[in-house]
């Protein structure tokens, strides 16, 4: 029961520790401002967990969302229809890795790897030099201010309802989630495990293509590199949020808290507690590592 | 699913067609198959007829399970036919078996463990879908669980891997009878009652009886002969690839059965052999952690114990708290000896599946396997090679990985571990599940005479006949300990009456 509640739990720790260092953070326009760069975090994380949900991993989902980031602030905008293209072929390239991966039972870990070589390559050869512009609806929509509650925490609502009814609810959600929990009984039972990682990879692919064009909308122009952090960011995202690298056990609704609360632990916290910027990546790794600790201590004593 | 090629059914002289029809649910002819060298079946005729309960037994590696993969379509012979009422099967597969009727509850668990109980039955039903399917799943598999096992205690959102391996098995026969849109006709029970206990196995044998008794049909495969002779109308036993029997159960006794599947010899039980031993020094004193009268297990060298009850009341737990008081001091448990522990559900807790049989039998051992620094592979190689020839497992090379053995080897590989080690005190969590007869009585022999040494033995079992070894029975409930027994006193009823009195 706790565990469940662990993520929820991390994140009001989080944002406790934000309001007692800067009272003035809590308010519509802080959130606003420290949530910015959730959204396209949770949309890698959701991307992350499917492909977890097979027992899988994908090393390839940051420099993914940065070549994403690259067609949208190019093709997108200069001639949408070929950009639209470009995104719907990366997402079929992802839906063939996970053939690729079922057929020739490769190591995941290794194919992705591999892959984020080409698109980082691809991303360099899209953009050479940082720049670019977002298309101007997608600048309209990332800027969008709703009333009384802000944008990021509406739209991680959002995606958090959708993926979950989709995964969680669905007949065929649990399929998917059963191909990560027991391959073999799956097989057994007349499905095709070549099918199921083929659509998991496939909406892996979708949700980073959401990622980086959400990224671009808040950024406003892009950068080869612009997404490379996700990577690590979105495996930690979906530990974070309950979810386990193996048995198709993984929480959209954790995975989106789990991102929330590495947006906010980030930057906007250790900006208040004074940690000077050297110093943030290490203390982000702290948090981390007190975070995940816990979750095992946690578990353990439910056993 | 190929669907068109499935439905091609060729007919094979009229009245064979019509006659097979209304009596065979399917038949195998001439059913042969080979792995790389091994022949697993060699040329095997076998059928079960409508409302027939066929029970198959054999020893492990006799050729059961391979040919139930091939009447449950989840392998294909090498040559050979399968007709199902009559048709000939040219393609058969999982789906068309599924699709005819044909289903199969295996060996192995195969539950999804992160799902939940509804969400397990929703993987066996295509048709579970659209609007409102998990309630529909829910209360299928929830009414199943009440008409096999009236007083299941399961909930269809319970997650199955959180599950005792007893409940695990009971809803995966649960689910096999479960009904959509696809018919039911013949269920394929292999080891049905390997975890559950003897009230719940009660429970299933007589729903197959009633299940058999409107029209349908099952097979039966138990290690567990009296289960086999009680249920089936029909018993084929099978010897090496081949099947070297097939009479009405009625025609089979005990005995006959035990000599078609050769090997060891029916025994009788060995109750004359209580030749009271010396008590030695004290090796366990342990109270259950629920216990709240006086009663404690209490254990010399020499000495095997037995724990007894129903399934999942608390003595798994007990075994487990004893090996942890071994590494680190527990209030309420006293262990004076290096501990070894035999898993009971060896997948998960006994086997490491990436290693050889060697190294599998070396783990528990390393200390006295180094060389400086290293594992000394001769000396390991030593160590299994004396358990080999001790225990007897069949490989013909310990190099080999664990998986290459059949379940009774790989149970063999983890005594041969806790025996092989320097461990005083074995602890047995109801080891020989799914293990066939001839192994079993080969390792009773074994603990025995490791007791005679001086070891003691704390062994968890739901089979009532495995505590004819023990000296002492303790019998468990909701936790506690309710009755200790002696051998002598022991009987099949005194562990009902205790595991089901109102003492708690």
């Amino acid at each position: 029961m706790l565990r469940s509640l662990l993520p929820a739990l991390s994140l009001v720790l989080v944002l406790l520790a934000i309001a007692w260092l800067n009272p003035r953070a809590i308010s519509y326009f802080g959130f606003s401002l420290m949530l910015n760069l959730a959204i396209p975090i949770a949309l890698a994380t959701i991307a992350q967990m499917f492909v977890i949900a097979g027992n899988e991993l994908d090393l390839s989902i940051g420099t993914f969302v940065g070549f994403v980031g690259c067609v949208t602030a190019t093709w997108l905008k200069d001639a949408p229809l070929i950009g639209v293209l470009i995104l719907l072929g990366s997402i079929g390239v992802y839906a063939l890795l996970g053939a690729l991966i079922h057929l020739r039972n490769l190591p995941s870990i290794v194919v992705t790897l591999g892959m984020s070589f080409v698109w980082q390559g691809l991303a360099i050869l899209v953009l050479p030099k940082p720049g670019g512009k977002a298309p101007d609806w997608l600048l309209s929509l990332m800027a969008f201010k709703p009333p009384l509650v802000p944008f990021p925490i509406i739209a991680a609502l959002l995606i958090a309802a959708v993926v979950h009814f989709g995964l969680m609810r669905t007949s065929y959600g649990v399929i998917l989630r059963g191909s990560g929990g027991n391959a073999a009984a799956l097989e057994r039972a007349g499905w095709s495990l070549l099918r199921t990682k083929i659509v998991l990879f496939a909406l892996a692919g979708l949700f980073g293509v959401l990622s980086g064009m959400a990224l671009i909308g808040i950024t406003t122009s892009a950068d080869a590199n612009i997404g490379n952090g996700y990577t690590l960011l979105s495996i930690a995202g979906v530990i974070l949020g309950g979810g386990e690298f193996v048995g198709g056990r993984v929480s959209p609704i954790g995975a989106v808290l789990g991102a929330l609360t590495l947006a906010l632990a980030a930057s906007p916290l250790l900006t208040f507690m004074h940690i000077p910027p050297d110093w943030q990546v290490a203390a982000n790794g702290a948090i981390l590592i007190i975070v995940l600790a816990a979750r095992v201590l946690i578990s353990r004593r439910e056993r | 699913m190929a669907e068109a090629n499935a439905d091609i059914i060729r007919r094979d002289g009229a009245e064979r067609h019509f006659g097979a029809a209304s009596m065979d649910i399917i038949r195998l002819d001439g059913a042969e198959k080979h792995f790389g060298a091994v022949r697993a079946l060699a040329g095997v005729d076998f059928h079960v007829a409508a409302g027939e309960c066929v029970g198959l037994v054999g020893h492990n590696g006799a050729g059961k399970s391979t040919l139930m993969h091939m009447v449950a379509g989840t392998l294909m012979p090498d040559s050979g036919r399968i007709a199902v009422r009559g048709g000939i099967e040219e393609h058969y597969s999982v789906p068309r078996a599924l699709e005819l009727g044909i289903r199969c509850v295996f060996q192995e668990l195969s539950l999804c463990p992160n799902l939940s109980v509804a969400e397990n039955t929703r993987i066996n039903h295509a048709s579970l879908s659209g609007f409102g399917w998990r309630r529909r799943a829910a209360e299928l598999i929830a009414a199943k669980l009440d008409e096999i096992f009236p007083d299941h205690s399961i909930s269809a959102d319970d997650i199955a891997g959180a599950l005792s391996i007893g409940r695990r098995q009971m809803v995966e026969v649960a689910r096999a009878f479960t009904v959509t849109q696809d018919p039911l006709e013949l269920v394929i029970l292999d080891e049905p009652t390997s975890s559950l206990d003897a009230h719940t196995a009660g429970q299933l044998l007589a729903f197959v009886r009633r299940f058999v008794a409107s029209g349908k049909s099952c097979i039966l495969i138990s290690h567990l002969l009296g289960e086999v002779l009680g249920n089936a109308d029909r018993i084929v036993v099978m010897r090496d690839g081949k099947i070297v029997a097939s009479d009405a159960a009625k025609a089979f006794d005990r005995d006959r059965l035990v000599t078609a599947m050769g090997g060891a010899e029916a025994r009788e039980k060995i109750t004359a052999e209580i030749a009271k031993r010396e008590a030695g020094p004290l090796r366990v004193r342990a109270r259950p952690a629920r216990q709240d009268d006086g009663k404690e297990l209490v254990a010399h060298a020499g000495e095997i114990i037995g724990l007894a009850g129903l399934a999942g009341h608390g003595q798994t737990d007990l075994l487990l708290a004893i090996f942890a008081a071994a590494s680190r001091a527990k209030t309420g448990i006293e262990v004076t000896a290096p501990v070894a522990l035999v898993a009971g559900d060896r997948q998960s807790d006994g086997i490491f599946p990436q290693w050889s049989i060697v190294q599998n039998i070396g783990i528990r051992s390393l200390a006295r396997l180094r060389n400086g620094l290293l594992i000394s592979p001769q000396r390991e190689a030593e160590l299994a090679t004396f358990w080999r020839e001790k225990i007897g497992i069949r490989t013909p090379d310990m190099n080999n990985n664990i998986f290459s053995l059949s379940g009774g080897n790989q149970q063999k590989a983890l005594f041969a571990r806790a025996l092989g080690s320097d461990a005083k005190i074995v602890l047995m969590d109801d080891p020989m599940r799914g293990v066939d007869i001839g192994t079993k009585l080969e390792v009773y022999d074994l603990v025995r005479e490791e007791a005679r040494n001086g070891r003691t033995f704390l062994w968890y079992t739901t089979e009532t006949e495995e505590l004819d070894n023990c000296d002492h029975i303790h019998v468990f409930k909701n936790g506690r300990i309710v009755a200790n027994l002696r051998r002598d006193e022991l009987t099949e009823e005194k562990i009902i009456q205790s595991s089901f009195g109102d003492a708690a």
